[in-house]
C-alpha cells in the first residue's frame, strides 16, 4: 500500500511537533523515520496510526484521501502501528489479547487460536494462546502485537522503537520477519528509531526530521556521518576516552550470593579498581540486576563477603552504601530516582543535608538554577520533575549527584536518550572517572557496554558466565555469547 | 440442634445474603470498567427507601424495584459524570454521595417509618424444591434469591466469555490499549457504570421489600461498606464475591448462635467474626502463602487454581483515560 503524508501540521500549544511534513512511502520497502528525542517522528506516526489528528494537511492512501477519527479506523484502513512498550492488557491471556477490538463474528475460541498459532507459526513465533501475557518477556509481547496487527488487515506496518528492551536473538528474528513482511509479501514498513546502526541495517531509505521539519530523505547504506549531520545541527565531536587510571582495588568481591524469590544469583567474585567502568551484559532479568542491587546495598548477601577499599562490611545496607560514597542509579527515573509532584527546587531542598525546621527556599531555588545552567536541564527551578523530558530528568539525576563519589551504579544510565544526551551523559562520567570514581552499570545496549566499559561482564540464568576486558571483545561477540547461553 | 433445623438456619443464611450478592455483582461489573463506586452505603439507604415507598404507593412490587434501580442508576450516572466528564477524582465523590443518601434518606423517609408494608411473597419451584437437602435450602425461596443466583452465574459467564465482557475488561485494565482497538471505553464505563448502580438499587429493595422489610432511618446502613469490602475479598470475580457475601452472611449467623450460647461476652465482640475470618481467609489465598499451595497443586489444576486464589484489582481502577 502507497502512502503519502501531505503538508501534515500539528501544533500543542505553542510548541509545533510536525511543521508541515509531506512525506511517501512505497509498498515493499522498509522505511527508516530519523531523528532525535522530540524531533517529532512519535507524532507523525501517532498521526498516520489514527491515534491524533492533524491540524492541517491529509493522508493518502493508494491515492484516496482519509480521514482516521481513531487507531480502530486507521487498521480498517490498514494502518497498523506498534508502540514502544506494547499497547496490551497484561493481565489478559494471549488470545484474549489477540481478540480484544477484532471482528471475530461466530469464530470459536479454539478456531481463534489456531488461527493464531499458525500466524505466528508463519513467521517463526511461537506463542502458547492460553499464557498470560504478562509472563511474556518484551519480544513476546511485541511478537503478539505485530501477529494482531496483521490479522486485522495490517498493509502499512508501523514499528516505533521496536529493539528496546529485547534481546538480540528476538531482534533477530523481528528483523527477519520485516524483510518477509516487505520483500514477499509487498507490506509497507516504517521504523522509528534513533540507532542508525539498525536503520542501515534493514531499511532502504530514511527520512531524517529535526525539530518538527523534514530536514531530508536519504537511499540506505550511506555513511553514518550524512544521517548524522542531518539529525544534529551541530555535534560535537566525541571526546577521546581518558584511560583508566590504575588505581588500587575499591571494590572486591568474594563469592558473594543473593537470593529473590524469582532468580538466584550463583557466586561471584570480582575486583574493580577506582576509576574503572564495569559494564554488566544479559538479558533482563539473568542476574546483573541482582549484583547491582546487591553492591547498593538493596538486597542482601545470602553469602560472600564484599570489601569496599579493603575494609570488610559484613552488614552492608543501602544507608551504609550512601555514607561510604557509593550512589545508585536506578531504571524507574520518575518511579525510583525522582519524585513526580515536586519541583526542581523542592527536590534539590530533599537532598541537601539541613537538619533545621524551615527550608531555607531561596538558597535551594538558587543551587536548582545553578545545577540547571551546569548540566544544560531544559526546565525551571518551578518546573515539575514530571515535566521534563526523560533527557532532562536523567541531567537533573546526575546535578543531584553528590562530588567525590567513590562508586557509581547505575541501570540502563542512558535509555531513551538520544545521541547527544547519551554522549553528555558519559562525558559526566568520565570526567568523574577521572577523578578515581569507579562506575558499574547494566544496560541493554550491547554497543554503549562494549563502548563504554573497561571490563564486562555477561551474565545468564542468574550466573556469571564470562568477564572479560572490553578492549578483547565486540558488541557482536558479546551478543552471540547472550543468546548462545540460552 | 437435628438436620431440619440446620438447613432452615442454612435457607435463612442465602436469604440474608442474596441482597448482598446482588450489589456486590452490581459493584463489580462497575469496578471492572474502571469505575469504582463508593457511594454504595447512600444509594442502598435511598433505593431502600424509594423501593418501599413506590411499592407502598402504587401497590406494585415491580415498580418498587424499578424505582430503586433507577435511584442507584442516578447515583452512579453522577459518579460516572463526575469522573468521567468533569475529572474530578471518583473516591471523592462516592463518598459525599455516601453521606448524602444517608441523611437523605433519613429525611426523606421520616413519612414511612415502621409502616406495614408489601413484600416479595415465597415461589418454591415444583419438582426442584423436592431435591433432599438442597431443594429447600436453594429452592424454597423467593424470587429475589433465585435472581442473585442467576445473577452471580450471569455476570460471570458475560466477564469472562463475552467478547462484551473482554471489552468491559480491557476498559478497567488498560484503557489506552482498549482504545487503540477501537473499544469506546468512556461510553462503556458509563454503560457499566449505571447498570452497577442499577443493580445496587434493585439490591437496596430486596432489603425493605424481601429480608427486612420495611423502612426505618438508617435501615441498611453498613451494608454498602461491606458490600464493597466483599468486592475486595472476591478478588472482582462475581463467583468469589458471592462466596463472600454468604460466608460473611454465615459468620454473622453463627455469632448469634455463639452469642446465646456464651452471653457474658459482649455482642460486638461477636460481630467482629466475621471481618477476622475474612482478614484470615485473605491471607490464607493472596500473597507468599498462595505460591507454595500452587506449586504443590496437580499441573492441570494450576491454572483454574491461581485464576481462583490470586486476584488484583482493575490496573485503572478509577483511572480516567487521558485524552488526546
Amino acid at each position: 500500500m502507497q502512502v503519502q503524508l501531505n503538508t501534515i501540521h500539528k501544533q500543542f500549544g505553542s510548541l509545533v511537533a510536525n511543521d508541515e511534513i509531506s512525506v511517501q512511502f512505497e509498498p515493499g520497502r522498509i522505511y527508516g523515520l530519523l531523528g532525535e528525542n522530540g524531533a517529532g517522528k512519535s507524532t507523525l506516526m501517532k498521526i498516520l496510526s489514527g491515534y491524533q489528528q492533524p491540524d492541517r494537511g491529509e493522508i493518502v492512501l493508494n491515492g484516496a484521501a482519509q480521514h482516521f477519527a481513531s487507531p480502530r479506523q486507521a487498521l480498517a484502513a490498514g494502518v497498523g502501528m506498534l508502540y514502544q512498550e506494547p499497547l496490551d492488557v497484561p493481565v489478559f491471556t494471549v488470545l484474549e489479547n489477540f481478540l480484544l477490538g477484532r471482528a471475530h463474528d461466530g469464530e470459536r475460541p479454539q478456531q481463534s487460536a489456531k488461527a493464531l498459532t499458525q500466524l505466528a507459526g508463519r513467521y517463526g513465533f511461537q506463542v502458547d494462546p492460553h499464557e498470560h501475557t504478562r509472563e511474556l518477556s518484551m519480544g513476546e509481547r511485541q511478537q503478539l502485537e505485530l501477529l494482531r496487527l496483521l490479522a486485522g488487515g495490517a498493509e502499512v506496518l508501523i514499528l516505533d522503537e521496536p529493539t528496546t528492551g529485547i534481546s538480540a536473538e528476538q531482534k533477530d528474528l523481528l528483523f527477519a520477519s520485516m524483510r518477509t513482511l516487505a520483500r514477499e509479501e509487498g507490506k509497507t514498513l516504517i521504523l522509528v528509531s534513533h540507532k542508525l546502526d539498525e536503520v542501515q541495517e534493514l531499511c532502504d531509505y530514511a527520512y531524517v526530521l529535526r525539530k518538527g521539519r523534514l530536514v531530508g530523505g536519504v537511499q540506505l547504506p550511506c555513511p553514518n556521518q550524512e544521517l548524522v549531520d542531518l539529525m544534529f545541527d551541530e555535534l560535537a565531536p566525541r571526546p577521546a576516552r581518558r584511560q583508566p587510571a590504575s588505581g588500587d582495588v575499591l571494590l572486591h568481591l568474594q563469592h558473594i550470593t543473593v537470593r529473590t524469590p524469582r532468580l538466584e544469583l550463583e557466586p561471584v567474585s570480582l575486583q574493580l579498581q577506582a576509576g574503572q567502568v564495569l559494564g554488566l551484559a544479559g538479558l533482563e532479568g539473568s542476574g546483573q540486576e541482582l549484583l547491582l542491587r546487591a553492591c547498593a546495598g538493596l538486597l542482601p548477601l545470602s553469602g560472600g563477603s564484599l570489601r569496599l577499599g579493603g575494609q570488610p562490611q559484613p552488614d552492608w545496607d543501602y544507608p551504609r552504601a550512601r555514607q561510604h560514597g557509593v550512589a545508585y542509579l536506578a531504571a524507574g527515573r520518575l518511579e525510583e530516582g525522582l519524585i513526580a509532584g515536586l519541583t526542581l527546587t523542592e527536590h534539590m531542598a530533599l537532598v541537601s543535608n539541613a537538619h533545621g525546621l524551615l527550608v531555607d527556599w531561596p538558597q535551594n531555588r538558587q543551587l536548582a538554577a545553578q545545577h540547571i545552567a551546569t548540566y544544560q536541564v531544559v526546565g525551571q527551578p518551578e518546573s515539575y520533575i514530571e515535566n521534563l523530558s526523560g533527557g532532562n530528568q536523567q541531567r537533573f539525576l546526575f546535578a543531584m549527584l553528590p562530588q567525590n563519589l567513590k562508586l557509581i551504579l547505575m541501570e540502563h544510565p542512558t535509555r531513551g536518550l538520544d545521541i547527544r544526551s547519551t554522549d553528555w551523559i558519559w562525558e559526566q562520567l568520565d570526567q568523574r572517572r577521572a577523578q578515581g570514581t569507579a562506575i558499574i552499570f547494566l544496560s541493554a545496549d550491547l554497543d554503549e557496554i562494549a563502548a563504554r566499559s573497561d571490563q564486562i561482564a555477561v551474565f545468564s540464568g542468574g550466573r556469571l558466565l564470562r568477564s572479560v576486558p572490553a578492549a578483547e571483545t565486540t558488541a557482536d561477540e558479546l551478543g552471540h555469547l547472550i543468546g548462545g547461553a540460552l | 440442634m437435628d438436620s431440619t433445623q440446620l438447613i432452615a438456619i442454612f435457607g435463612s443464611i442465602l436469604l440474608q445474603s442474596a441482597p448482598l450478592i446482588i450489589a456486590v455483582c452490581g459493584e463489580t461489573i462497575s469496578e471492572r470498567a474502571g469505575v469504582i463506586n463508593l457511594s454504595l452505603d447512600g444509594s442502598l439507604l435511598l433505593s431502600a427507601l424509594a423501593g418501599f415507598a413506590a411499592a407502598l404507593l402504587t401497590g406494585s412490587l415491580l415498580l418498587g424495584f424499578l424505582a430503586a434501580a433507577a435511584v442507584g442508576a442516578v447515583f452512579a450516572l453522577i459518579v460516572a459524570f463526575g469522573s468521567l466528564h468533569l475529572r474530578q477524582n471518583q473516591v471523592a465523590i462516592g463518598f459525599v454521595l455516601a453521606m448524602l443518601g444517608d441523611s437523605l434518606s433519613a429525611f426523606l423517609g421520616q413519612n414511612y417509618t415502621r409502616l406495614p408494608g408489601p413484600s416479595v411473597p415465597a415461589w418454591h419451584i415444583p419438582l426442584l424444591k423436592d431435591i433432599p437437602v438442597l431443594g429447600p435450602i436453594l429452592f424454597r425461596q423467593d424470587a429475589v434469591v433465585y435472581f442473585a443466583l442467576l445473577l452471580v452465574g450471569a455476570t460471570w459467564w458475560f466477564l469472562f466469555r463475552t467478547r462484551a465482557g473482554l471489552e468491559l475488561r480491557s476498559a478497567g485494565e488498560r484503557p489506552e490499549a482498549a482504545f487503540t482497538r477501537g473499544v469506546a471505553v468512556r461510553k462503556l464505563r458509563y454503560i457499566y457504570a449505571v447498570l452497577g448502580g442499577a443493580l445496587v438499587g434493585i439490591a437496596g429493595a430486596a432489603y425493605s421489600l424481601d429480608v427486612k422489610i420495611g423502612w426505618a432511618e438508617g435501615h441498611t446502613r453498613g451494608m454498602g461498606w461491606i458490600a464493597l469490602a466483599i468486592v475486595i475479598f472476591g478478588g472482582w470475580s462475581p463467583l468469589r464475591g458471592a462466596l463472600g457475601a454468604v460466608l460473611f452472611g454465615a459468620t454473622k449467623a453463627l455469632a448469634t448462635v455463639l452469642q446465646r450460647s456464651f452471653p457474658q461476652v459482649a455482642l460486638v465482640a461477636f460481630n467482629a467474626v466475621p471481618w477476622l475470618l475474612m482478614i484470615l481467609v485473605l491471607v490464607l489465598v493472596s500473597g507468599r502463602l498462595a505460591a507454595p499451595l500452587l506449586a504443590r497443586a496437580p499441573a492441570a489444576l494450576r491454572r483454574p487454581l491461581r485464576g481462583l486464589l490470586q486476584a488484583a484489582p482493575p490496573a485503572a481502577l478509577g483511572q480516567p483515560l487521558d485524552d488526546n
